[in-house]
């Protein structure tokens, strides 16, 4: 018997690693663009943190960044009661935490008290709070619980992507973690080792444990020259947003390493200063306040060439509010802005503006001169502003442009209102319209144009309130989609916005990655890191 | 005056005079878009080629000469004067006075200036003219680089107190200011025109990174420092090597100016 | 005589590293943006959130109250916590200052061997197309951008401290050429000459001598130099130092971070330049 026993041992081995094993694979490397601020999951507010949480994180549902389907995660099912306040989960049993500590509904009511409590100032926390009060949690057996917020939450299971779930018991506190990977080392300013999570209960089809990999290496790199010589040299094997510039060489190269998902949900905007008390003369403050003026510019700027020359054709035209690829919630009764210099002009005209040597003055002859400002390093936005001021030029209107750094343009923009026009764009946006409800409420402090208005300064402002409201409480998605679709509208109508582009979503994977499938939500290349394979 | 140094002031002439000549050599101008050949190779149309938003680089080239090789020896100047008369002076003095120069100096050095200039852009209007942009920027360099000179001729101006040429003047009747300028001050030519060499290209590459902060040169004016920045594209540089004109001519006229000054310092001596 | 100057010294560093650190704090706190938060754009958080984020910088408001507190608790170790990286200000100086002081140190060495290297040969060999070789070469690196210097370090896969060595190089070349050039012309050179000494007795024992305390003071000076190189390159080369970290301060408006990394640049430049002093001291004695 000693004999064969360690063949048959070698033999078990190897069925063993072929059908219950997990299939080890090697490391994937990629980079952060910033340090990780935190790795506390109910406090990530920066894009490395939110990496790692999506990495690590264990979440009751997930959305399929690729149907964009809510699917099954920790939780088995779901109910959402009629009016929105109330989700019932149903969970997995037998899973552990990477610590080994169990996880029960225990653990979900602690997480949830966690992320609700008001002392923690938490984004993913306050995209729960629609109204006051706190949640309550019923556990109704290990593997049950009922959540009931104060007021109806739109899209309410959808929000639980975001919600990584922590340990209540573990001594490793928010290190114990339920999601494929875990955070093995951090080295500050140089890298972050991720490594398998040995209790990660996911399986397979073909019923082998999950993650494929064995770590992910994540190393801290700001600059983008870099990071996609890194790539081209293969000491990393993605890039999760590549710019356009390096889209192009890669495609021109043979391997099929550049990826175009088409327009991602970003957008590239920019607004006029609308507060009241803003420090600008008067008379400035009566153009930017005029939906005719703000119509105007926006007639004015070719956003085809931004598209074509900035973006190299990596973009497309902003229609409006929301882009395209959100297809549920994009109004397609919306067209794009045609560019027309005459009818910009025309329509000033009929404002009281007028042409002298040249240059566009208003009914009291002031001469029309503002500048735009934009945050310094992003270079597409610096091309992009160049361009409207040569576009602007068109039409006699004299723009400056100026690049500031970015806690000197917040300051301008949230405190002092010290601007004429800022462009700057919105990203990371999510699919449902409520994760923007804070720039839609015109009483919010992110309703950028107008910030904190005590009143809606306008009827249509007034509008756009209502709509808002109505649609976070409606349950119906049609309903919803009724009262976002106007907002939209009014949107267009009134400019308070300029909607310029939507950019694409470019990635570049090396082709030792597979089953990479680059999408348009973030994380746009590894949101199936479970499943990618090295060769 | 030596063949080196006749060609020297010859290539700076010459370079003086292109830029002056940019409106004839490039009427087409510094600003506009040729949005169609945005990025694209020198061509008989664009001779060095366009930039990323389709602007003749040729053109900016020549205007940025004009910006740059105006307002950083001008800058650099002022550094140079101001690292004479603190570093210099207080070395000279000696004692307490070049105990506190060189304290001022130390924390001078250490600072974080980017503030002082962040600072300085916020009290800017947001609708200054580039020109005035321009000039305030290579104005701050100048007052903000005189430093590392000043230390250094704290030091030359604490040997040359007591070397015998100035015992000998001092002997002679000779005191005080007249002593300094006519006497000390020459013997610090060789430190004082380094640093007057050196400020220049490092004033027209701060220029550029001041853009970060609002400062520098607005667009669409073109400056060498901005037209330098594309070269942070390394991984594309290389395959465009149209993009190294602008330092290319500055390497000349950096060079030239060193030739110039070099033998000044040796008839000095 | 000695002692006294260096007690002198080192009170005069202790005082100055501080007032630099007040100073400093002092234009953090005034510069526009500090009371700013990037986080309070995210749509997600309604308006407590955002007010609290306001609220996390009250206490810096006050300067003179901030720099005096922080000093008290700076005497039990606490350098306070990093408002951007939420983690110990001693802990991230104590982890990244060992990076720093090997790549300046090693760039430092390496960039003023190569100057001395070649000063010593330009004026050995005093031969015109040389002199002109050296003026070039100087002049391509001194009109390279730093940023692209560091990239090609990443490029070339050769060390950071190279970069900064040549960057620091051209500056100190031009500088350290000038200061021996000055010194041949000295009568007692002259002298040395007409005596038959040779040329490399000359160079070591009479020009070296004279020009050395101004080297002494430009290489005290090439420390701060270094140190403001060791910013981009080690921000594009990925490596977690001093450099890096103030960077990243500077864009956060991270008042305890900078005003800490401020004294200790203070402190390193001052040694650094108190120590050029105190040599050059003893070495004008000497020669005299």
């Amino acid at each position: 018997m000693m004999r064969f026993g360690k063949p048959i041992a070698v033999a078990a081995f190897c069925l063993a690693a072929l059908t219950g094993g997990a299939l080890a694979q090697g490391q994937l490397r990629f980079c952060l663009r910033s340090e990780p601020k935190t790795f506390d999951p109910l406090k990530v507010e920066d894009d490395a943190s939110m990496a790692i949480r999506y990495l690590t994180g264990g979440v009751l549902v997930r959305l399929n960044r690729q149907t964009q389907a809510v699917e099954p995660g920790l939780a088995t099912s779901w109910k959402i009661s009629k009016d929105s306040r109330q989700i019932t989960f149903k969970l997995h049993s037998g899973v552990s935490f990477s610590d080994g500590t169990p996880f029960s509904a225990e653990d979900v009511a602690y997480t949830v008290q966690q992320l609700m409590d008001p002392a923690l100032h938490s984004a993913t926390g306050d995209t729960f709070r629609s109204g006051t009060g706190k949640p309550e949690t019923k556990i109704t057996s290990p593997t049950e619980i009922s959540i009931t917020f104060p007021a109806p939450v739109a899209g309410l299971d959808r929000q639980f992507d975001q919600v990584a779930i922590l340990s209540a018991h573990s001594p490793k506190k928010e290190m114990a973690v339920l999601g494929p990977f875990m955070v093995a080392d951090y080295k500050p300013g140089a890298a972050v080792l991720l490594k398998r999570n040995p209790n990660y209960w996911k399986t397979d089809e073909q019923g082998r444990k999950l993650p494929y990999l064995d770590s992910i290496q994540l190393d801290i790199q700001p600059n983008r020259d870099v990071e996609m010589l890194r790539f081209k040299r293969n000491e990393i094997d993605l890039i999760n947003t590549l710019d356009s510039e390096y889209f192009d060489k890669l495609a021109s190269g043979s391997q099929n390493v550049a990826h175009d998902a088409g327009p991602s949900l970003d957008s590239e905007q920019m607004w006029f200063n609308e507060v009241a008390k803003a420090p600008i003369p008067e008379y400035k403050k009566k153009w930017f306040r005029s939906a005719t003026f703000r119509r105007a510019i926006s007639q004015a700027i070719n956003r085809n060439d931004l598209a074509r020359v900035v973006f190299r054709g990596h973009a497309q035209p902003a229609v409006g509010p929301v882009s395209p690829a959100n297809k549920f919630w994009f109004n397609s009764k919306l067209k794009p802005e045609v560019c027309s210099p005459d009818a910009a002009l025309k329509a000033l005209q009929k404002e009281g503006f007028h042409l002298e040597n040249g240059t566009l003055k208003d009914m009291q002859g002031n001469e029309v001169v503002f500048s735009i400002i934009t945050n310094s390093g992003n270079k597409y936005r610096e091309h992009m502003a160049t361009m409207i001021q040569e576009d602007l030029q068109k039409i006699g209107i004299h723009v400056n442009v100026v690049t500031l750094d970015f806690p000197s343009l917040l300051e301008r923009m949230t405190q002092t209102s010290d601007y004429e026009a800022i462009l700057l764009g919105l990203t990371n946006t999510g699919l449902d319209p409520n994760e923007v409800m804070n720039v839609w409420l015109s009483s919010s402090e992110n309703h950028q144009w107008n910030p904190s208005e005590k009143t809606p300064e306008t009827p249509w402002e007034a509008e756009v309130d209502n709509l808002m409201r109505a649609q976070a409480s409606a349950a119906d998605p049609k309903k919803r989609k009724e009262s976002f679709d106007r907002v939209q509208e009014i949107a267009v109508e009134q400019a308070p916005f300029i909607y310029l582009v939507n950019r694409n979503a470019l990635s570049a994977i090396s082709a030792n990655v597979q089953n990479a499938s680059p999408v348009i939500l973030v994380p746009q290349t590894y949101w199936n890191a479970e499943r990618l394979l090295l060769k | 005056m030596s063949f080196w140094r006749r060609v020297a002031c010859a290539v700076l002439l010459l370079v003086l005079a292109i830029s002056l000549a940019a409106n004839w050599l490039a009427p087409a101008g510094y600003a506009k878009q040729d949005r169609e050949a945005a990025g694209a190779p020198p061509s008989h149309a664009h001779w060095l080629g366009t930039d990323e938003i389709g602007r003749d680089r040729f053109a900016r080239v020549l205007y940025g000469t004009r910006i740059s090789l105006f307002l950083a020896p001008a800058a650099a100047l002022i550094s140079t004067l101001l690292a004479a008369l603190v570093g210099g002076l207080a070395g000279y003095l000696g004692g307490t006075w070049a105990r506190a120069a060189m304290t001022v100096i130390d924390l001078f050095l250490s600072l974080p200036w980017l503030f002082l200039l962040i600072t300085v852009r916020a009290l800017l209007p947001l609708n200054v003219s580039p020109a005035f942009s321009v000039l305030v920027t290579f104005l701050i360099l100048g007052l903000l680089g005189w430093t590392a000179a000043a230390r250094v001729l704290c030091a030359t101006g604490s040997s040359l107190r007591n070397a015998d040429f100035v015992w000998q003047a001092r002997a002679s009747g000779i005191r005080g200011t007249r002593l300094f300028w006519i006497h000390v001050l020459p013997n610090m030519k060789p430190v004082l025109y380094a640093q007057f060499w050196i400020s220049i290209p490092a004033f027209i590459l701060s220029e550029a990174n001041l853009g970060i902060l609002g400062l520098g040169v607005a667009e669409p004016l073109p400056s060498w420092g901005s037209l330098l920045k594309e070269l942070e594209g390394l991984v594309s540089v290389g395959e465009e090597p149209w993009k190294f004109v602008p330092l290319v001519l500055l390497v000349v006229v950096v060079t030239s100016f060193q030739l110039v000054l070099s033998k000044q310092d040796e008839v000095a001596a | 005589m000695l002692g006294r100057k260096i007690a002198r010294h080192g009170l005069i560093l202790v005082a100055t590293a501080l007032l630099g650190g007040f100073l400093s704090a002092a234009m953090v706190r005034l510069a526009p943006g500090f009371d700013t938060d990037e986080a309070a754009l995210d749509p997600h958080l309604n308006s407590q959130s955002i007010q609290a984020l306001r609220q996390a910088r009250t206490e810096q408001h006050n300067i003179f109250r901030f720099y005096l507190h922080s000093l008290q608790l700076a005497m039990h170790g606490d350098l306070g916590t990093s408002i951007s990286l939420k983690q110990p200000v001693s802990t991230l100086l104590q982890d990244r200052f060992p990076l720093t002081l090997r790549l300046v140190s090693l760039g430092l060495l390496m960039g003023w061997a190569a100057v001395m290297v070649l000063v010593f040969t330009t004026a050995l060999l005093r031969v015109t197309a040389y002199d002109l070789l050296a003026t070039f070469m100087t002049g391509l690196l001194i009109c390279v951008p730093a940023a692209v210097l560091a990239l090609l370090s990443v490029l070339w896969n050769i060390p950071g401290a190279l970069a900064i060595a040549l960057i620091i190089f051209p500056r100190d070349y031009r500088y350290a050429h000038n200061l021996v050039n000055k010194a041949y012309s000295l009568p007692h050179i002259v002298t040395a000459r007409a005596k038959g000494l040779s040329e490399l007795r000359i160079l070591f024992w009479h020009v070296v001598p004279s020009a050395g305390p101004q080297l002494l003071a430009l290489a005290g000076v090439s420390v701060s130099l270094a140190i403001a190189a060791a910013i981009p390159v080690e921000a594009l080369c990925g490596l977690a130092g001093i450099g890096q970290l103030a960077w990243q301060a500077a864009l956060a408006r991270d008042l305890p971070l900078l005003m800490n990394i401020t004294i200790l640049v203070t402190l390193v430049t001052l040694l650094a330049n108190s120590s050029a002093d105190v040599i050059g001291y003893v070495w004008r004695g000497q020669q005299a």
